[in-house]
């Protein structure tokens, strides 16, 4: 089992997605240049936060035309597993791996912050080791991440049960108040039809151990990894 | 020399239109034996600025202690470097970007931050943290500040705020602290002062040295523009008038995108082995690196202009010489390996060109197109530049009585609506409206963010195997209020507590870096309060172990002829040694005894004169008067290492200074706190205040009630522990003779009481007193 972290120019988390997997999960881990088209070692593809070129035209807007994007998409369309945290869930949006788009923070200002999400969904890759309606603490850290779809696209994901993460209170009792920017439904996480592709705005990989606020982020990674010990064993 | 034909000639009136005075401009024509050309005089004329020359502080600057046992690299490099163990080295510095950020806040600011991580990675260390100083005008209307003033203030503040937050966050670099303050004399002179922290192992240090005769000279990153010419450079080195405004064009513009490159493939570069020497342009852009590289390696230099990156047609080799185009650095490689660093930054898509080489005999050789540009002797430049020994002046003293001073409520006044107000002042208010704007978590290191701590604590993971053993911590203080009533010692409370507040993160305190922001040195006051204020930090620093590595010095900080007041600003770096034994200031649990730990400061028989420096004399009674509170360097170190002692005792819950707003602001900020740590915990926040911790305190004494509730002498903390801990706490503080007042308890709810003298003084909610302080920052800006 291997986790890939891609770096796109301007990634700035791909360092604490691979300490969190590397040094916290203690997983296989290998960086994946963007220019690279070669992942076929890893079993599963990390798309990281940061300011990919800048996010000078639209985040994630040009990431999405990098040449690993060619591979990713094909490794996700057969069913790998792949995850976009911040910027890679505006990444996913844009290569259209998920549907959807992100508008600036109903604030208009980036946010730094903890915030609370409620999982709401437990058959995906990258919740199958968490309790549905379990509360996770996890930082944000973002100017974009006001999730917003059209009625038919948000009907289909109501529909297949696509929300994962939701915004939410501490205790789990107010949703709109615990929405840090505006997200559509409090939305905070989805994923795709077929549950291999999923993205969110809050960094699991910032909450993995409690000196740094919180280790909630690592029942996601730990999903991951065990959706790939399940599936090694399927295949074996 | 071959001069073109168009080329503008230099007469003294030029010389004097580019700041170089009559003796300078004969001290020009010295160095070359004859009349510089345009160039020429653009080079020297940035070079011998005050900005890049220091030609007004050199005198009094190396008064300042810069030595000690871990001190790796003292000032003159990029960055200061001091040793943190096992192999490691911490490199850091403050510096400032003060004129820029009056003329365009936002781009002025990220610049500030852009340049001072340039400095970081030039000496090959990783940026980890970023902390600013900030001073604005008032940004609320009151007697001193009228309404237009006071919006143009707010627009100022929110520019800078979001320009810091652009480029950090971007760049990926957590901003986890500083502080922010807010009087009337910044109202047309902010300052930014921004402190970058980086760390690399010890043998992989780069200087800015040229060495090696024969090899190539690169220039990396952004191409060269006529953005900022003059820019930093002339617009620190004079003060503002009415036509400063049109001097916009002269701000330079950031890229943190372009930075966030440049920093990965110049690490990656000196990983190859094949980088000689480093330098980034930032003020005086390439006329500064080439000069400088030239000048600390006893080499010289040749470069041709045509070869330099460029975003523009047509532009002169004055212009691209001064230009000051962000995101650029220069580089000496070794000869025939050139190709191993190219590569690297062609695989990370920025430019990079071979534009000259190191050359033997002294001079730095500026070609356009292998027409010789300008010839100038490196090191006489650099080092021989003009010194003034500036005459200075103390102001006539100030005449004060009685009258002038606060006048304390008489006995049993209730004192809550003041504490109240005090509260809500922007200066002690709660900075979350600013600081969630700040990345304050990527890297994964921040262990206490804004406010969580005295000082803001990032572990270190190592570079290669991403062990953790230790942390860092750091702390930015000055306070300019107090510096304009007594310089000297203002300048040692700025040290005092930045060092204080490092020890109350459990750190102990090993080195500082200074931003020393004045008026103009060519006035004799402000010379005056400048050499006392290096008096006080000479002191101060000696006295608490912590050499100065680095900084800068800001002068010209007036505007239509009025300075602001001396600010000194001090950034004191401690290491923690064990990452598990670090304090916060937040109350932890019901029953704990709260201590008082006071080094035993004097108390100035003239309590009213004292206290009228104070923040509440300032907000409650718009007194603004008499002196700093009095200062005792041996009671400040005695409580800094009790703290240590106690912290790596793992024998406290909780540590937080007494400072801005004195002993009930401590308190009530540590119960604050535990209510912030409660909800992150995911505590019900519904219930019976289920997250609420507060504080029932007694207090004893013979002031005045509001002079023991809010006098801001130095020496002193408030500890929380755990009652089965509490005999070897006051055993440990007898050792470090400080004394350990019992002042009262941690408790579950919502009242926080103080009596004094047995008399209640204040007897408020725990909820409207943080809804004062948590909010009224917000609600001056946003509810407008």
């Amino acid at each position: 089992m291997k986790f890939g972290v891609v770096v796109f120019p301007g990634s700035n988390c791909d360092h604490d997605a691979f300490y969190a997997i590397g040094n916290v999960l203690h997983k296989p881990v290998e960086f994946i240049w963007h220019q690279s088209q070669d992942i076929a070692n890893c079993d599963a593809i990390i798309l990281p936060g940061g300011f990919s070129y800048g996010d000078y035209l639209r985040t994630g807007a040009i990431a999405r035309f990098s040449p690993v994007m060619k591979s990713v998409e094909k490794f996700a369309k057969s069913g790998g597993v792949v995850l976009g945290v911040c910027n890679g869930f505006q990444t996913l949006c844009e290569a259209g791996l998920l549907p959807g788009a992100m508008m600036r923070n109903s604030g208009l200002r980036f946010i730094c912050r903890h915030v609370c999400v409620r999982v709401e969904q437990t058959d995906t890759p990258f919740t199958n080791a968490a309790q549905k309606g379990q509360i996770l603490k996890m930082p944000i850290a973002h100017s974009d991440g006001n999730y917003t779809c059209d009625d038919a696209t948000y009907a289909e994901l109501e529909k297949n049960r696509q929300v994962i993460f939701r915004y939410t209170t501490p205790d789990g009792s107010n949703d709109a108040a615990g929405n840090p920017n505006g997200s559509m439904h409090n939305i905070a996480g989805i994923c795709n039809r077929e549950r291999n592709v999923a993205g969110l705005m809050p960094h699991p990989e910032r909450a993995v151990e409690p000196a740094l606020g919180s280790a909630d982020g690592l029942v996601i990674l730990r999903s991951m990894a065990e959706a790939l010990v399940g599936a090694a064993k399927a295949t074996a | 020399m071959a001069t073109a034909a168009t080329e503008i000639k230099v007469t003294p009136e030029i010389a004097a239109e580019h700041g170089l005075s009559a003796e300078e401009y004969a001290r020009v024509k010295q160095i070359l034996g004859r009349e510089p050309n345009i160039t020429e005089l653009g080079i020297f004329s940035v070079m011998w600025s005050e900005h890049c020359s220091y030609k007004s502080s050199k005198v009094h600057l190396k008064r300042l202690p810069t030595r000690g046992k871990l001190v790796v690299q003292g000032p003159g490099e990029n960055a200061g470097v001091v040793d943190i163990g096992d192999g490691l080295v911490a490199a850091f510095k403050i510096e400032s970007h003060n004129h820029p950020s009056y003329v365009e806040p936002f781009q002025g600011a990220t610049t500030g931050v852009g340049g001072i991580l340039r400095d970081i990675f030039t000496m090959g260390a990783r940026p980890i943290a970023v902390l600013d100083s900030l001073r604005f005008g008032e940004i609320t209307e009151n007697k001193n500040t009228n309404k237009e003033e006071a919006a143009k203030n707010r627009r100022i503040f929110d520019g800078v705020i979001r320009g810091i937050g652009n480029y950090g966050n971007c760049f990926g670099v957590p901003t986890v602290g500083g502080e922010v303050g807010f009087e009337p004399c910044y109202s047309q002179n902010p300052l930014v002062n921004a402190l970058a922290l980086g760390i690399a192992r010890k043998e992989e240090i780069f200087l800015a040295k040229a060495k090696g005769i024969g090899n190539p000279v690169i220039y990396v990153g952004a191409k060269t523009g006529r953005d900022g010419i003059h820019g930093a450079s002339l617009l620190a080195s004079a003060e503002f008038t009415e036509e400063s405004k049109q001097k916009r064009p002269n701000v330079q513009v950031g890229d943190p995108f372009m930075e966030k490159l440049l920093l990965e493939a110049c690490l990656e570069a000196m990983q190859t082995g094949a980088v000689v020497a480093i330098q980034d342009m930032g003020a005086a852009g390439l006329t500064c690196s080439t000069m400088e590289m030239a000048s600390r390696g006893g080499t010289g230099i040749e470069i041709d202009l045509a070869k330099v990156p460029q975003r523009e047609t047509g532009m002169t080799p004055y212009e691209i010489m001064l230009s000051e185009s962000q995101e650029r650095m220069l580089l000496v490689a070794e000869k025939g390996r050139e190709h191993e660093v190219l590569g690297v930054f062609k695989k990370w898509g920025l430019d990079a060109t071979v534009v000259g080489q190191v050359t033997e005999g002294g001079i730095a050789r500026i070609k356009d197109n292998g027409r010789v540009a300008a010839e100038i002797p490196a090191h006489p430049l650099a080092e021989e530049g003009p010194v003034y020994n500036r005459p200075l002046a103390a102001p006539a003293p100030r005449v004060e009585s009685e009258k002038d001073w606060f006048a304390f409520a008489p006995e049993g006044t209730n004192l809550a609506q003041n504490f109240m107000k005090l509260l809500a002042s922007p200066a002690i208010a709660s900075k979350r409206w600013i600081t969630e704007q700040y990345d304050t978590s990527v890297r994964t290191n921040t262990l206490a963010g804004p406010g969580a701590s005295d000082a803001a604590v990032v572990r270190i993971k190592d570079p290669k195997t991403g062990e953790v053993k230790r942390a860092l911590a750091l702390s930015t203080d000055g306070n300019g209020r107090w510096c304009q009533l007594n310089p000297r010692v203002g300048a040692m409370h700025a040290v005092a507590e930045a060092a204080r507040n490092v020890a109350a993160s459990g750190a102990r305190p090993i080195a500082a870096t200074n931003c020393l922001n004045f008026g103009s040195p060519e006035k004799r006051e402000v010379m005056w309060q400048f050499s006392q204020a290096i008096d006080g930090l000479t002191e101060a620093c000696t006295a608490l172990g912590t050499p100065i590595t680095g900084g800068n010095v800001s002068f010209y900080n007036e505007t239509l002829g009025k300075s602001i007041y001396p600010t000194p600003v001090i950034g004191v770096l401690g290491v923690i040694e064990d990452v598990s034994r670090l304090l916060k200031i937040a109350f932890r649990e019901e029953g704990d005894v709260i201590l008082l730990l006071d080094g035993a400061g004097p108390t100035s028989g003239e309590a009213a004169r004292e206290f009228s420096s104070s923040e509440y004399s300032k907000t409650i009674a718009g007194i603004v008067a008499g002196d700093p509170p009095a200062i005792d360097l041996a009671a400040e170190k005695h409580l800094i290492d009790c703290l240590v002692a106690l912290a790596s005792e793992g024998a406290l819950q909780s540590a937080h200074d007494v400072s801005d707003g004195g002993l009930t602001v401590t308190l009530a900020e540590s119960c604050f706190a535990s209510v912030v740590a409660g909800l992150q915990t995911g505590a019900s926040s519904s219930g019976a205040n289920a997250a609420h911790l507060s504080a029932n305190i007694k207090l004893s004494g013979d002031a005045p009630a509001e002079h023991a509730l809010f006098n801001e002498r130095g020496a002193r903390a408030v500890v929380s522990v755990t009652p089965s801990k509490l005999a070897a706490v006051l055993h440990t503080a007898r050792q470090y003779s400080v004394a350990a007042h019992q002042i009262g308890q941690v408790i579950r709810g919502d009242a926080f009481r103080i009596q004094y003298k047995g008399n209640a003084v204040i007897d408020g909610s725990i909820e409207s007193l943080r809804d004062a302080w948590a909010y009224s920052l917000e609600r001056a800006l946003v509810a407008r």
